[in-house]
């Protein structure tokens, strides 16, 4: 009656429950910040261009091109390196700590793929898509917050929208998304497992793995605009 | 090369009648240190099957550490460990992943997954493991709570359970596969003398039930005295003294005798017992005439 291990379905439904925790547990705060972060680089990109000569709809050009390339990769990311990492990292500390990890390995099961290959690949999953939501948010914050403080109307703000749009700057903030999202949960993953001693350690490991992701996205994201924006 | 195989080897060691007839667990000069400190210090023992088996001593003296070495937790320094025959030490990932899924452990903390309920919990090895449908192992999984007294808990977080209940769900997600062998950490510390009993008593019934291979880690004299078996005094990481319950009373040795017997009250116990048995008590008759001495108060 007991035979082989057939756990590709558990994986399945590992892979399925970090989705929903880590997409859907920090899907509020991702459409919080992103649509903050469009109106007030609307707001301030007005009131840095003073030139009249300048055209209304250089505004909404900015506020795409930071939103895109910077505020819905990086700054997300790093909203979530500390919304999921920490997550994570205490997560697998306390099940370490606890001993879950050790049940987990006496029953023979793999515990650095059952417990660790779901959590990336959710990340890898969900994460560039709040990326992408992050965008689209951003970019109609900024509307909004044109339209409200009178710095321009929607219709000059969705012209300038389509100015010069360059579709490589999507395909750029979704490499990085990709980089970030691995570094988000297998830093983490790894401060996590490699927990030893008890609560105090646990709180420890998840704020060093939050401070190395963070280091780590901002560097990668300086070699990436290296690597991808240099003409 | 069925030898490469350890489930397909104990497979067929099964007789005629489906009993399994294997079970020992021998290990020969364990030696485990973390950094300076020795912590286990040439033990060797041969735990049998369908016994309770005992390690006990001090707290500290190295119990958990040998336990975790048994089960490949922790990786001895020198020694070896023989699962009826076959060497655990030699065996790679693959091989002692196989035997593990004949391997059954309670927790000193129980180490129930917190984020599933009791049900969820003794499911997922059978969710891991087997191919059968929900409605079977809903059923397995109401036996085994059953089977350690534990019922219509099935929705409860751990969070939400006594320690002697996580203990209890411990056991039964530990023989939910019907192991072969038991591993049991201090499976009462920190409970109170009766539902001590109680655990104790299921261990050894279920061991007796499956012939399983117990082994069992415990400074509770209770236990020691309910089900002592086989029994290995481990002090200050080396193997101090072996024998059974009865010998425990006879023994001469000092360390274990100031173990056991640690408070006034059982060495006067131990002294009675000596001399009941040297036959210097004839039977009941003094207690009943401390009886009748109550009654007049
Ligand atoms: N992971 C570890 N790293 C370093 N030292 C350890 C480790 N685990 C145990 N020890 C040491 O090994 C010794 C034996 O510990 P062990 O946990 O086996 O004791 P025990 O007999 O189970 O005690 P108790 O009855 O309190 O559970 C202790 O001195 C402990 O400090
Ligand atoms: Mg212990």
């Amino acid at each position: 009656m007991f035979t082989r291990p057939e756990n590709m379905r558990m994986y399945w439904k590992e892979l399925m429950h970090q989705c929903v925790e880590i997409g859907i547990g920090s899907l509020g705060i991702v459409i919080i910040i992103s649509f903050f972060m469009g109106a007030v680089s609307a707001v301030q990109t007005s009131y840095q261009l003073v030139s009249p000569l300048i055209p209304l709809t250089t505004i909404a050009q900015i506020v795409r091109d930071t939103v895109i390339l910077e505020f819905a990769p990086t700054v997300v990311c790093i909203v979530l390196a500390g919304v999921v990492g920490s997550k994570i990292a205490s997560e697998l500390g306390n099940m370490r700590v606890s001993e879950q990890i050790d049940a987990l390995e006496i029953m023979g099961i793999n515990t650095k793929s059952y417990l660790i290959m779901p959590k990336i690949a959710a990340c890898l999953i969900t994460i560039p898509m709040l990326v992408v939501l992050s965008m689209v948010l951003g970019i109609v914050g900024g509307r909004l917050a044109g339209a409200a403080t009178k710095i321009l109307s929607t219709d000059t703000y969705d012209m300038g929208l389509i100015l010069n749009f360059v579709p490589y700057n999507v395909f750029f903030a979704l490499v990085k998304a990709y980089t970030f999202s691995f570094i988000i949960s297998s830093i983490p993953s790894y401060y996590g497992y490699y927990v030893k001693g008890g609560a105090l350690e646990i709180g420890r490991s998840s704020t060093k793995s939050v401070v190395v992701s963070c280091v780590m996205i901002l560097f990668a994201d300086y070699v990436l605009a290296a690597l991808l924006l240099n003409k | 090369m069925i030898f490469y195989n350890p489930l397909k080897y104990l497979e067929s060691k099964k007789n005629s009648a489906g009993w399994r007839i294997w079970g020992m667990i021998e290990f020969k000069n364990i030696r485990k240190s973390f950094g300076e400190k020795v912590v286990l210090d040439d033990v060797s023992h041969v735990m049998e099957t369908g016994k309770a088996n005992l390690i006990i001593g001090q707290s500290g003296s190295g119990k958990t550490v040998l336990q975790k070495c048994l089960v490949g937790l922790f990786e001895p320094d020198e020694g070896e460990i023989i699962y009826d025959g076959m060497s655990f030490t030699d065996m790679n990932v693959d091989e002692r992943k196989e035997l593990r899924q004949q391997i059954g452990m309670l927790f000193q903390g129980s180490a129930l997954f917190d984020s599933m309920t009791v049900e969820q919990n003794i499911m997922f090895p059978l969710d891991m493991f087997t191919k059968n449908n929900f409605r079977d192992k809903l059923k397995r999984v109401n036996e085994v709570l059953a089977r350690v007294n534990l019922e219509g808990v099935n929705k409860k977080y751990p969070a939400e359970l006594s320690g002697g209940m996580k203990k209890r769900v411990g056991i039964a997600r530990a023989i939910v596969l019907n192991p072969k062998f038991l591993f049991c950490d201090e499976p009462n510390s920190g409970l109170d003398p009766q539902t001590s009993m109680v655990i104790d008593k299921l261990i050894l019934d279920i061991t007796r039930e499956f012939n399983m291979t117990t082994v069992i880690n415990t400074h509770d004299m209770n236990s020691v005295m309910e089900m002592g078996e086989n029994i290995i005094y481990l002090f200050e990481g080396k193997k101090e003294w072996t024998g059974n319950k009865k010998d425990i009373i006879f023994s001469k040795n000092e360390r274990l005798n100031n173990f056991i017997f640690a408070s006034e009250f059982l060495q006067d116990a131990k002294d009675m017992r000596m001399l009941e048995a040297k036959g210097k008590i004839s039977d009941d008759r003094d207690m009943d005439e401390l009886l009748k001495g109550d009654k007049l108060d």
